[in-house]
């Protein structure tokens, strides 16, 4: 038994987050104003989702929390281990498992169900931000949706590059009202956000809270002549030899060798655990071995 | 200022387990907007009649000393008053006023009188909880955010909702209980006759 209230905070502060949540809901892509707590981490490290997460659990969740679709790298861990100890919730790395999943700059590979809820920790939540840094402006660019800005950003990336090189946190429209900022996910992941599931977006440093309800429209800006290209690395999987997964690059020596494997752990390795294969997989007996 | 005294009543029907029992009545609350026309139970707070169980445990869950509440018709009572002055704390207000308003349809209307939020803050709107004797999953038929192609809900009315979804982004948020169910409408919502789409 831990000394902690439920999930951490207390009862007042997750009734104010509980209804930000909601009117986020109510209005998916506007991005609600909530008094963001101090927690015991510092800014950066997702104060924003773990609020959000805090607001959503129950005792008979189970939660996921990924870094860059990773379940084992220092911010997923430490969270988990957070919520671990503070409800004494089920923690899970497995995507279908889980009800609540916390992430950090990706979605799953595997599509998300309903009945499952989708935090993302958001840094920037303010997709105008670093074209008019006074957020009276911004707000205003909002109420009066005067996005022409954002899409002279996108033009001026095609004027300078050929090509839209905006690769991460790519704009996207929701329900045909707000330009919404899809915290810095790979603009691969884009089309994934009409989903099932629901998804909530947490940005502690700039107090913010908002929303996509499931299958909501969400469209990626872009141009007649320059459609949106979800695009990803030309590689299979060196693991597990999928060709539809988003792929981290990996420098393996010092003599420019590199491999390419699927960002989403949980999903590689299920993958692998069916017998996929790919170019740097050890032979299918040494990972029997290794695995008893 | 009639005398005030509380009555026993008051201070029981909260939560047995806080924490809990309002995570659970959250969730609730949230699936029940996020998608409009399903039906969810809600349970844990009994309030004096005629407020439902479903009523109870929302207000419990969401309304605080920071919400402005707003009590109409027959929920506008002395024994419902003191029991939020005890369990929640909410300060009772006129319409114009309410982040919360609570009471059946007939007893709300005219529903204008509630704020709908402004430009640059559109979720400084009223969320009002309509109590109505019974959930049908058909009658007025619901699309938008949340749905996949098309749902149904047994709605009191039709045109105070439609022009409610024109206001997008402004506008009210609606819940509706009845018993320990719990049902949402925010106002992303379009809502049609049923005769209309087919």
């Amino acid at each position: 038994m831990s000394d902690y209230n439920f999930a951490y905070l207390d009862e007042q502060t997750k009734r104010m987050i509980r209804r930000a949540i909601l009117k986020g809901i109510a209005v998916p892509g506007y991005q609600v104003p909530f008094a963001s707590r101090e927690m015991p981490m510092p800014y950066g490290w997702g104060t924003g989702g773990v609020q959000v997460s805090a607001a959503c659990l129950m005792p008979e969740d189970t939660l996921k929390v990924i870094d860059q679709g990773a379940d084992d790298t220092t911010n997923a861990v430490s969270i988990r281990k957070f919520f671990e100890k503070t409800a004494g919730i089920a923690v899970t790395e497995k995507t279908r498992a889980a009800t609540v999943i916390q992430t950090r700059h990706r979605i799953p590979e595997e599509p998300l169900a309903e009945g499952q809820i989708l935090v993302y920790q958001v840094p920037i939540p303010e997709p105008l931000r670093f074209l008019e840094p006074r957020e009276t402006e911004t707000r205003k660019m909002h109420a009066l949706e005067e996005y022409g800005l954002m899409h002279v950003k996108l033009y001026e990336d095609i004027a300078k590059h050929g090509h839209i090189a905006t690769s991460y946190a790519y704009p996207v429209k929701v329900e045909g009202r707000y330009v919404m900022d899809p915290s810095p996910i790979p603009k691969f992941d884009n089309p994934k956000m009409d989903m099932a599931a629901i998804q909530l977006f947490g940005a502690g440093r700039e107090q913010r809270i908002y929303a996509v309800p499931p299958y909501t429209k969400v469209v990626s800006l872009d141009f007649e002549d320059h459609p949106f290209d979800p695009s990803k690395a030309e590689h299979p999987c060196d693991l597990c030899g999928a060709e539809h997964t988003y792929l981290d690059e990996v420098i393996v020596d010092d003599d420019g060798g590199r491999m390419f494997v699927c960002s989403d752990t949980d999903y590689c390795a299920e993958r692998q655990a069916l017998g996929h294969r790919g170019r740097l997989s050890p032979p299918e007996t040494l990972a029997e071995e290794a695995a008893q | 200022m009639p005398e005030k005294h509380m009555n026993e009543q008051s201070l029981i029907g909260a939560f047995e387990a806080p924490p809990q029992d309002a995570a659970r009545a959250f969730r609730a609350a949230l699936e029940a907007l996020a998608r409009p026309g399903s039906i969810h139970e809600i349970t844990g707070g009994k309030a004096p009649a005629p407020m439902s169980e479903a009523a109870a445990t929302l207000l419990l869950t969401l309304c605080d000393p920071e919400t402005p509440l707003y009590l109409s018709g027959a929920h506008d009572t002395a024994e419902i008053r003191d029991w939020i002055a005890f369990q929640i704390g909410a300060p009772i207000v006129a319409p114009a006023e309410a982040m919360f308003a609570l009471g059946t349809w007939e007893a709300l209307l005219p529903v204008t009188e509630f704020p709908i939020g402004t430009a640059e803050y559109p979720d400084r709107s009223t969320t009002l909880i309509v109590e109505t004797d019974a959930l049908h999953q058909h009658g007025a038929q619901l699309t938008g955010p949340g749905i996949k192609t098309v749902a149904s809900l047994s709605l009191p009315a039709l045109d105070p909702f439609r022009m409610n979804a024109a206001l997008f982004p402004l506008g009210l948020d609606f819940y509706f209980t009845s018993g320990t169910q719990i049902a949402g409408l925010p106002r992303s919502t379009q809502v049609s006759d049923m005769m209309e789409t087919n």
